[in-house]
């Protein structure tokens, strides 16, 4: 009896299949009160372990938000949680009003435009820069589409427009995989803009970079931030202050605190669990 | 703008070896079947109808290692089972030839392949239906072989398995196949498989004609199959495989729902093998469980190794090469093959891992180093 009155309402004439309805309906994402990422009361752990306590966040639209934290604190994790890499145990993550993202695996993520930017710097190694960045490009990512797929002019363009902000023009036919560290990072930091993002998840963009190197990356992050919303895990504490307008601070997987580099700074707690490690 | 030109004449250099291949394969295939049909038989030119059926099934075979390259050598999937799809390919042509035999079987039942009159079975079986219809066998040559690879692949990758696993569990639905298919209650044959056919639409398999257009076809595939591998791979599509190999979370964490595009490449790559297997039956006129055997899987993967994996071409090679050795060497010491097969395999993993296309692309590259030094000293 259950099977047949679910057939009549799955049937019902006055309603679209859900696996029917175009994908893209509903990925506006709803900014309206400011806020694009909520993090509520996400708990995880690990064989006991508890990686994520409690843990609550928001980030406002255009924001540039560093995340600090010793190791262990949950900073990784959190990213993965948001990213769809990781399942937590309890809590929500929304980006925007509408978009639950615990639902939707890594794929949907990224196409709902939350860019991630791994710790080690992940490009393919056997393709080329151009190529890297094209596979990054903001378009349909289904089989068929991709089989079909050409570049269009508008997209060549926007390639060589990210090019031109990482430096890499002159090594856009060089294997990626030949590169040198500092020119992965960047590359890779290219592959996420070259996709448009609404949200960057930064992982230490600016390990093993030169001091140089790292000014540079300090001033692409402050200049995306307003367009789109970058948050940024970092542990050079130089690099998170020459950034940085709102710092948050993870320890044992929640919020310790959150303020302004100064704030942190004099902020006892933190000194307690932080930043008197090193003094 | 002068770079974006490098770039597509970089990408046409790569598709530019897949031509001159062609190329090559239709000029012997053409001047083998010269051999046979216009030279006497005492002249040198003369090419036995032998030769012509070894061609034909050392082209199966490269066709099969071309399958395996396709997921292994671009997507990093090494599957240690691909010799199911080739024999289930080859079971389907074979079912289509058993029921050509009609009543020129040795118990002369009409309907009725041999074996199962032997087992005093009263009617065909439902999936033996339809296959005397060469149209339906060669559909079920691509469809069985081609669902079993989706529901496989679907499975295997949605739940992410990886790696040796992966490759293990391919090995053992290869090998719960071969044990499947060794009992006579499959209706299958059993043991002996499928043999004694006599002809394919028509035409006598005895016929050297026969086995000259057997040959032409398979060649013809060959290359057709060849190029349109080298066109998808070229594509995005083609990058988005490269990038899945070398970085799956990387492909997908950037919007690519990484699992769709291997199963889809793990199901054309399977129905290659299968078409390999369906070419090969009639030209070797027996199709039985030993195709199933792990040990040819495995093989298989050999002949891409030494060829040179991620290279179409390198595949290709690699497997005309080694039958070729298995050919003359087990006709000359056959106790000695397995070990030298061994032997190369290690050789080849320990100074070639690119294989031999690998070699020759370095002896190149050293070439014009030399020259290029040669021509910095010269005008000096």
């Amino acid at each position: 009896m259950t099977i047949l009155k679910g057939a009549a309402e799955f049937m019902r004439p006055d309603q679209v299949w859900s696996f029917m309805q175009h994908s893209h309906a509903d990925h506006q994402i709803n900014v309206s009160k400011q806020v694009i990422l909520y993090v509520e009361a996400l708990n995880l752990s690990f064989d006991g372990f508890k990686a994520l306590n409690n843990l609550n966040l928001y980030v406002n639209d255009g924001e540039l938000r560093c995340l600090i934290g010793a190791n262990g604190a949950g900073k990784t994790t959190l990213m993965d949680v948001i990213t769809g890499k990781t399942e937590c145990d309890s809590g929500s993550v929304y980006f925007g009003q509408t978009l639950n993202l615990l639902e939707r695996d890594e794929a949907q993520i990224a196409q709902l435009g939350i860019g991630r930017k791994f710790q080690k710097p992940t490009v393919f190694a056997a393709q080329s820069v151009f190529d890297n960045l094209e596979l990054s490009l903001k378009t349909n990512k289904g089989v068929m589409a991709t089989l079909f797929s050409k570049l269009s002019s508008e997209q060549n363009d926007r390639i060589y427009q990210v090019l031109e902000t990482i430096g890499l023009t002159q090594q856009c036919l060089m294997l990626a995989g030949a590169l040198s560290h500092g020119q992965k990072q960047w590359l890779e930091i290219g592959m996420l803009l070259v996709s448009d993002p609404r949200l960057l998840l930064i992982d230490e963009p600016v390990a093993g970079m030169t001091a140089q190197e790292t000014e540079r990356t300090a001033q692409l992050l402050t200049s995306l931030a307003g367009e789109r919303t970058v948050i940024v895990v970092e542990h050079d504490m130089e690099f998170v202050r020459s950034i940085a307008r709102t710092v948050t601070v993870l320890h044992q997987g929640s919020v310790l605190a959150e303020g302004s580099m100064d704030e942190i700074q004099n902020n006892q707690a933190v000194i307690d669990v932080y930043l008197g490690e090193s003094q | 703008m002068s770079k974006l030109t490098e770039y597509f004449s970089n990408r046409f250099a790569v598709q530019s070896s897949v031509l001159p291949f062609v190329v090559l394969l239709f000029v012997v295939t053409i001047a083998c079947v010269m051999g046979n049909l216009v030279f006497d038989p005492s002249s040198i030119f003369y090419v036995s109808t032998y030769t012509i059926t070894l061609l034909g099934k050392y082209l199966c075979y490269a066709m099969l290692a071309l399958a395996v390259d396709i997921i292994w050598g671009y997507c990093g999937i090494l599957s240690l089972g691909h010799g199911a799809f080739f024999a289930l390919g080859g079971y389907a042509m074979g079912m289509y030839l058993m029921r050509q035999i009609g009543d020129r079987g040795v118990y002369g039942n009409p309907e009725l392949p041999d074996f199962m009159v032997f087992l005093d079975w009263q009617q065909l079986p439902w999936y033996w239906q339809g296959m005397d219809q060469f149209w339906f066998a060669m559909i079920m040559v691509a469809l069985v072989p081609g669902l079993l690879a989706f529901v496989f692949g679907w499975l295997a990758f949605r739940s992410r398995v990886t790696g040796v696993y992966l490759s293990i569990i391919t090995q053992a639905m290869t090998y719960a196949l071969l044990l499947a298919f060794f009992r006579n209650e499959m209706g299958f044959g059993g043991n002996n498989g499928l043999t004694d056919f006599k002809d394919i639409l028509g035409f006598s398999l005895q016929a050297d004609s026969t086995r000259i257009a057997l040959l032409v076809v398979t060649a013809v595939t060959l290359a057709a199959v060849l190029i349109i591998s080298q066109l998808i791979l070229s594509s995005r599509l083609g990058k988005v495989i490269i990038a899945i190999r070398d970085s799956e979370a990387r492909t997908r964490f950037l919007g690519y729902r990484t699992d769709h595009f291997k199963v889809c490449l793990f199901v054309y790559s399977a129905v290659i093998a299968a078409i390999a297997g369906a070419l090969y039956v009639p030209q070797v006129g027996i199709i039985n469980p030993g195709e199933f055997s792990p040990l040819n899987s495995i093989e298989i993967v050999v002949w891409v190794a030494i060829g040179g994996r991620g290279t179409l071409i390198g595949a290709i090679i690699g497997a005309l090469l080694v039958n070729y050795a298995k050919t003359r060497f087990t006709a000359i010491m056959p106790e000695v093959w397995l070990f030298a097969l061994g032997g190369l395999f290690v050789l080849v993993t320990l100074f070639l891992p690119k294989g031999l296309t690998g070699l020759v692309s370095q002896l190149k590259q050293k070439l014009r180093l030399n020259n290029t030094y040669k021509a910095e000293t010269q005008s000096r």
